[in-house]
């Protein structure tokens, strides 16, 4: 077990862009979402394509409301519905479509939880109040085991020494109002990871914390996936824990992916407009003094009526002719893992 | 530094303030003990100049922004304001004092009255303190302010939830900028967006400075690059404390504190390039409880230079170089 571990964490294993040799753990493709609401149906995810293979840490990046909770939803059968439904699509996990599973059906109940895991943001409003610390670790991890009443609660207290909370013997009887947020995150990461599953999708896990329990509890998570050969998704707005702690990476917009790639590929040579303006509007702690953030202008479309154009067009400056007059691009590959959906070469028009 | 003559420049000036809260519990409200959500801090803010407030959450940086425009009463030290000080004016003579500093939320929408019209909300302050007179002047002043913000002012009627988050915040700091305040308090005025509209919000905010010559801002935030960005000076508080005071450009360069070198390598850069060659030294830990500080540094225990003489020695604030103080015994 340590030699794997060393070979992994050395990271010189870790592919960067996923060798097409491989064949992926969890394969989506063509996935639509669509929430009924008063003022029309929003067509949250509209035909999202991506691969997940094994041992890699992967982020899905975009503006509030692109679809990247939806999407990761989908992928569990978590949606609430209604409004929610899954409209289309196939989300292919060890050979097999969970799409094809009755949303609580015994074989959809095993898949989540015990293989494919989730964490939300806003740890203290997914734990129970009034239940302790220790009995919500054995109700997860018997859950997501598929076993029942046979746990002992050396069990949870094993948990929460693998993410480090410390006098774990004692700290199993606290109630959740006795953890800090950290803490609390914690215990959602211990549990996620209860029944060493495949896949951990982490949601926003960090951006209600301090950019010390942050990068604590991203460290934590990198390195427990590591361990135990899962692939971790991480769902964030944050370019930077982007790129420090993931491999490959897929942007979206408005309800589709509009590039991917590796991160080295994705930050030093974006494709798709909407990257490139992403990545110049955040500040960096090693910008020159008095530099200029460059926003994307104006917002998001609206989600119920979707031109049949690119959607970034309204936002675009390096919008052509064609842009205005043909459909939005397919998802195009330009080069070897690095794919785009844009009918303009950006690297070439920037220089 | 706080024993120098205020001079010209100097627009706020607190000296050794601090402001305790008492803490009570169980149906009989008795008091535990105190909580110093600020104790014993110095600061300056020129005109016209924007200084960053940066730290974990707890440490108090809120407690300032609030003592500064007096919503809380200093347990002891002074506010100086505009070569005045105002820690023990009563409401009424705060007045007139309010006039000329406001207040810029987290939450846009948690800050604006859901019921009133935009038009509404960004007026209030022109109508408390009778800054205009009649109707006209008022909705130019108004639709004025919409422009300034960049908010388009045919919007004017519509109320709260009709705006985005990010023009919501523009609502926030149009209504900010009513009174013609000479400082403005940010409370984590772009946390809640989106980096796009983080970005926009920031160059408005530092647009308006240019523009409005002579508006300060105290900015307060826990996003270390957001801070940076945005001011001239950063102070960088730990449990009630002002650990580390310097100019933004030497921050990152020369940061002498240890907790400020934690902050800073707990914040990852936008660029894998840069991460691969970076040191990811994670700060170990949590803050102690406010409740129950350590003794000597607060910082000690989770210091990875901790020595002896810090677990008993309390570190005063020291001019390490030219306008660059620490509270660290071994800088
Ligand atoms: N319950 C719902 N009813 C109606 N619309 C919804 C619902 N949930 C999500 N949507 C819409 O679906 C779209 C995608 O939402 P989603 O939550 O996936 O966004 P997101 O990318 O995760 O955003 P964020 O970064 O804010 O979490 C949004 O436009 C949102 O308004
Ligand atoms: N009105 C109050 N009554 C009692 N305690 C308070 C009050 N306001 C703040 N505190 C306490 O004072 C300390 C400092 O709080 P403050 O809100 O200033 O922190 P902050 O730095 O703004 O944190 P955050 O980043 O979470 O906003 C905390 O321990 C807090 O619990
Ligand atoms: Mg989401
Ligand atoms: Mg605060």
């Amino acid at each position: 077990m340590s030699e794997a571990t060393t070979g992994t964490m050395s990271g010189a294993a870790a592919p960067a862009a996923a060798p097409a040799s491989r064949t992926p753990i969890l394969e989506v493709r063509d996935l639509r979402v669509q929430f009924k609401t008063p003022l029309g149906t929003v067509n949250a995810v509209d035909g999202v394509s991506y691969e997940l293979y094994e041992d890699e840490i992967v982020a899905v990046v975009g503006e509030s409301g692109c679809g990247k909770s939806a999407t990761q939803l989908a992928v569990m059968q978590l949606l609430q519905s209604p409004p929610g439904r899954i409209a289309g699509g196939e989300v292919v996990f060890e050979g097999q479509d969970l799409l094809k599973f009755k949303k609580n059906g015994p074989e959809m109940r095993k898949v989540r939880g015990g293989q494919i895991a989730m964490i939300f943001q806003e740890p203290i409003n997914s734990l129970n109040p009034v239940l302790t610390i220790g009995d919500q670790l054995v109700e997860a991890y018997e859950l997501h085991c598929g076993l029942k009443g046979q746990t002992d609660k050396q069990v949870a207290i094993d948990l929460l020494k693998m993410v480090g909370i410390p006098a774990a013997e004692k700290r199993v009887n606290d109630y959740p109002h006795q953890f800090s947020g950290g803490m609390c995150q914690r215990v959602m990461i211990a549990m996620g990871l209860s029944c060493s599953p495949r896949i951990l999708i982490a949601d926003e896990p960090t951006t209600a914390l301090d950019v010390t329990t942050q990068a604590q509890m991203l460290e934590l998570m990198k390195n427990l996936v590591r361990e135990m050969h899962a692939s971790l998704v991480i769902v964030t707005h944050n370019l930077g824990v982007v790129a420090r702690y993931v491999e490959r990476i897929y942007v979206m917009y408005a309800g589709r992916v509009v590039e991917s790639g590796s991160t080295k590929d994705i930050f030093g040579n974006p494709r798709h407009p909407y990257t490139l303006g992403l990545l110049k509007s955040v500040p960096r702690l090693d910008e020159v003094q008095g530099s200029r953030l460059i926003p994307i202008e104006g917002m998001p479309p609206n989600l119920i009526d979707m031109p049949g154009t690119c959607a970034f067009l309204p936002r675009c400056p390096y919008a052509v002719e064609q842009c205005r007059t043909e459909p939005w691009p397919e998802l195009t590959c330009v080069g070897e893992g690095h794919c785009a959906r844009c009918y303009v070469n950006v690297e070439e028009r920037r220089s | 530094m706080s024993r120098q003559p205020a001079d010209q420049q100097e627009i706020l000036r607190l000296t050794d303030l601090a402001v305790h809260f008492p803490v009570r519990r169980g149906i009989w409200q008795r008091k535990m003990g105190i909580v110093k959500a600020v104790d014993g801090v110095n600061l300056t803010v020129k005109r016209g100049e924007t200084l960053g407030l940066v730290g974990e959450s707890g440490c108090g940086k809120t407690t300032i922004g609030r003592t500064v425009i007096r919503l809380y009463k200093p347990t002891s030290g002074s506010v100086w304001f505009e070569g005045k000080d105002i820690s023990t004016l009563n409401e009424r003579e705060l007045r007139p004092v309010r006039r000329r500093m406001s207040l810029i939320f987290q939450d846009p929408s948690g800050s604006l009255d859901p019921r009133k019209s935009a038009g509404n909300i960004v007026g209030a302050p022109l109508r408390i303190h009778h800054l205009v007179k009649g109707r006209k002047e008022y909705s130019e002043r108004v639709e004025q302010l919409f422009r300034l913000v960049g908010l388009d002012p045919s919007m004017i009627d519509r109320v709260p939830h009709e705006f985005s988050g990010g023009q919501r915040q523009r609502i926030g700091i149009a209504r900010a900028l009513a009174c013609d305040p000479s400082l403005i308090i940010c409370d984590e005025p772009v946390s809640a967006l989106d980096v796009s509209m983080q970005a926009q919000i920031m160059n408005l905010l530092s647009d308006l400075q240019e523009g409005l010559g002579g508006l300060a801002y105290i900015f307060i935030a826990h996003d270390l690059s957001v801070v940076r960005h945005v001011s001239d000076r950063v102070a960088v508080m730990y449990l009630g404390r002002i650990v580390e005071l310097t100019e933004s450009a030497q921050l990152y360069v020369a940061p002498k504190h240890p907790y400020t070198q934690a902050l800073l390598a707990a914040v990852p850069i936008p660029d894998p390039f840069v991460e691969e060659a970076r040191e990811h030294a994670i700060l170990e830990g949590e803050i102690p409880s406010p409740l129950n500080p350590p003794t000597g540094c607060t910082f000690h225990p989770r210091c990875p230079y901790c020595t002896a003489a810090c677990k008993t020695q309390v570190p005063e604030l020291r001019e390490v170089a030219d306008g660059h103080y620490v509270s660290c015994l071994l800088a």
